[in-house]
């Protein structure tokens, strides 16, 4: 091979080696528009990170009541708010957990609940804003005790 | 099926933030355990809860078996006029509870 032809492969070879890395960093939000439970609630539209603040405990004793706290700082006008949160389970049996309306007379885009987890997983909040965009936040919580399958 | 309602403040004044806590006494029975029997308990939880400030809704939430037993929600509204907050919710069975709080609005 001659000496440009051996640069031009190497070239072509670098630069098959770069795609890869770079879908590996945006994994995480790739799963959020491939997940069908998202899709179904943002049809398609693309899930950003950010905005968001989910707020749950790292690891818990306890699965059967892990408190849990979703906000969005956003102004809450009317032509500025936030429509909707949707909270999903990457493990529990049934995966929608809860989804969560506001009104501009919200005042603030809070909620805050007590969930179920079972066993250690993603939890993951994506909020519909007024202007058409969603945005998520995930948090991966260790669980010692599973709720829903321990049988008592 | 009973309910506490807490208003943080309790007496707010207009355009302030109020934030609404409400604790349903529920089990939210997820339909995965068993009795000491060895039988299904049927799943049975509060799948509907809507807020009410003087009539227009001003929070609704969707639960599932997801949510825990005993149901905590705290919310927000800003304080505009006096009267009534309305809290409604339906589970699985068809049962359907209500409760209802007066809210005080100062100048």
């Amino acid at each position: 091979m001659s000496y440009s032809g051996r640069r031009r492969f190497l070239a072509q070879v670098a630069a098959g080696i770069a795609l890869p890395m770079a879908t590996l960093s945006s994994a995480r939000a790739q799963t959020e528009q491939s997940d069908p439970l998202a899709w179904a609630f943002t049809k398609g539209v693309p899930v950003q990170r950010g905005r968001v603040k989910l707020e749950l405990p790292l690891l818990v004793d306890n699965g059967n009541a892990v408190p849990l706290a979703v906000s969005i700082d956003n102004p809450m006008t009317p032509d500025n708010y936030v429509k909707s949160i949707h909270l999903f389970s990457q493990r529990n049996p049934v995966r929608d957990m809860a989804r969560f309306f506001f009104t501009p007379r919200s005042g603030r885009a809070k909620v805050s609940t007590r969930v179920r987890l079972a066993g250690s997983q993603n939890v993951t909040a994506i909020a519909a804003l007024s202007d058409g965009t969603f945005w998520a936040d995930s948090v991966h919580v260790l669980v010692t005790l599973s709720a829903c399958m321990d049988e008592s | 099926m009973t309910a506490r309602i807490q208003l943080v403040p309790p007496r707010p004044k207009r355009g302030e933030i109020v934030e609404i806590r409400v604790l349903i006494q529920h089990n939210m029975e997820t339909g995965y355990r068993r009795d000491l029997e060895g039988r299904e308990i049927p799943r049975n939880c509060i799948n509907l809860f809507i807020c009410r400030y003087n009539g227009v809704e001003v929070f609704r939430a969707d639960l599932s078996s997801g949510i825990a037993a005993n149901p905590l929600l705290q919310f927000h509204t800003i304080a505009e006029a006096s009267g009534e907050l309305e809290f409604w919710w339906k589970d699985d069975d068809g049962k359907q509870g209500t409760e209802r709080v007066s809210i005080a609005v100062s100048e």
